[in-house]
């Protein structure tokens, strides 16, 4: 694998590689000594142009762990403020020496314009860009549902027939793109709860079914529910009246979690927002999987970098020699 | 190109059971004793011993496997490899004799990555190495305690390990 850019493009094969590599990394997380030698001597640039803390802590500590030298840069206070542009930025990093560069941009696109452009060698991952993906978190959310459906037997198997609901903010959710393209290359069955004026137009393309009532969506019994967080910063339109009333048509209140059948899963990218997109009673109830994504997000992200950066370069798909 | 069989199905057999009595004597019984295969065959190598040694002694022997992939000093020359499953068994290796099994000993890097790699998992009493064959050409100070077969090669050569479990054939071959 050269870049991780998205996950519309990620085939079913190296999807699987990735969450079965992640498997062995988590193993390692529980170990005495958590770090590991693999990425000794390499250095990994975080390039963040729009405030995250979670995403960059969360590759921050795999790389790390994994022990790789990090550079974090985020736009803010630096060269960019000054009015630097993507390619100087880039080129700068290249000079440094970087052998892999995490960027988070707000623009759609400027991850792939980056491994494309040539300006730099390194691998390219995709922390997330405008509104179009963030592919190791639907990694993580996809590590997650396996994990808790198949347990320790979870290695080398997809998503087959899972139904999972994502609900919220389609629009502007770059998390629910990333989900809805690996889901389905998984096998999942997807649906999509949303506020009409939260679903974005070219909907028809993507192999999801939509539905705009929470209710329904509920009790047609998923085995995974997704909530998106409401981004407040992004309601710059009328997208809902209040608030309250999106908790009361679209939020997972404890009514709408007790109708949830049995075994089901609640999901969260974080950070939530309690009592708007999800109850507390929700957030905390054994179903929630928020702190697990956190801790698996972690072992995807190792087992992205270690892909990216740990065989030769250019290697193409030589697997075959390494025997 | 010519193909020799050097170990038939019953010279593995008898090799892996003179391996169990020797670390049994060597270890003066089966207490305290954990085997941790090196993937892939190594771990079917450590799990046939270790039903061996609960032939023999009548002591179950925790078997496990230990996957030195993250551990390698050659990973950036090679394309990407997939690292396999690590399985320690629940009593931990704090204390205890770690037998490692592998089935070819040839530059001893493999080998040098598993005891990192166990250092990073707990502290053994003792590691020992237990080698289907060992083909020589060494480029560490590592040797085996326990070897099934000596085999001279040359650096050329291939030898190929094949196990029932994994290949569907039990033979051990050396190409040239």
């Amino acid at each position: 694998m050269r870049h991780l850019l998205d996950t519309k493009t990620l085939s079913r094969e190296d999807a699987l590689r990735i969450l079965d590599v992640a498997e062995d990394m988590r193993d390692t997380q529980s170990r005495e000594v958590k770090k590991l030698p693999t990425l000794r001597g390499k250095t990994v640039v975080n390039l963040f142009f729009e405030d995250s803390t979670r995403t960059r802590i969360s590759f921050e500590a795999a790389a790390k762990r994994l022990s790789a030298d990090v550079i974090n840069f985020s736009a803010k206070g630096s060269s960019v403020s000054k009015g630097e542009s993507l390619q100087d930025t880039a080129q700068t990093l290249q000079a440094m020496g970087a052998d892999a560069v995490v960027i988070r941009h707000g623009a759609s696109g400027a991850p792939h314009t980056l491994a494309t452009s040539g300006w730099i060698s390194a691998g390219v991952v995709n922390a997330g860009d405008g509104t179009h993906e963030h592919p190791t978190q639907a990694l993580l959310d996809a590590f997650t549902m396996r994990k808790r459906r198949f347990g320790d037997d979870s290695r080398g198997r997809d998503l087959d027939g899972l139904k999972v609901a994502i609900v919220g903010d389609i629009l502007h959710s770059r998390v629910a793109r990333s989900n809805v393209w690996l889901l389905h290359t998984l096998g999942a069955d997807v649906t999509l709860v949303a506020p009409p004026t939260l679903v974005p137009q070219d909907v028809s393309a993507w192999p999801v079914r939509i539905v705009y009532d929470l209710d329904q969506a509920v009790d047609a019994g998923p085995d995974a529910i997704m909530m998106l967080r409401i981004q407040l910063e992004r309601m710059n339109a009328a997208y809902f009246p209040t608030e309250r009333e999106y908790s009361r048509r679209w939020g997972l209140d404890p009514a709408r979690l007790g109708r949830l059948p049995d075994g089901s899963m609640v999901l969260h990218p974080g950070p939530m927002n309690r009592g708007l997109e999800i109850s507390a009673d929700a957030a905390d109830s054994p179903r929630s999987t928020v702190l697990e994504q956190v801790a698996n997000g972690v072992s995807v992200r190792m087992a992205a970098l270690y892909l990216l950066l740990a065989g030769e370069r250019d290697s193409g798909n030589a697997e075959e020699n390494a025997q | 190109m010519s193909t020799r069989t050097v170990l038939h199905e019953a010279d593995i057999s008898r090799a892996l059971t003179r391996i169990s009595h020797e670390i049994l004597e060597s270890n003066k019984g089966p207490d305290d004793l954990v085997l941790l295969g090196i993937p892939t065959r190594g771990v079917t190598l450590a799990a046939r011993i270790g039903a061996l040694l609960a032939d023999i002694s009548g002591t179950p022997v925790p078997v496990g496997a230990l996957d030195v992939t993250m551990y390698r000093d050659d990973l950036h020359r090679n394309p990407t490899r997939t690292p396999q499953p690590t399985q320690i068994p629940a009593g931990g290796i704090d204390g205890k004799t770690v037998v490692l099994v592998d089935d070819v000993l040839f530059s001893g890097r493999s080998i040098r990555a598993a005891l990192d790699a166990l250092q990073d998992i707990g502290r053994p009493a003792a590691v020992r190495l237990a080698i289907l064959v060992d083909r020589g050409h060494r480029e560490l100070p590592i040797r085996p305690d326990f070897v099934g077969k000596n085999l001279p090669s040359a650096r050329s050569e291939r030898v190929n390990v094949h196990l029932a479990e994994v290949d569907a054939l039990e033979e051990v071959t050396i190409e040239s």
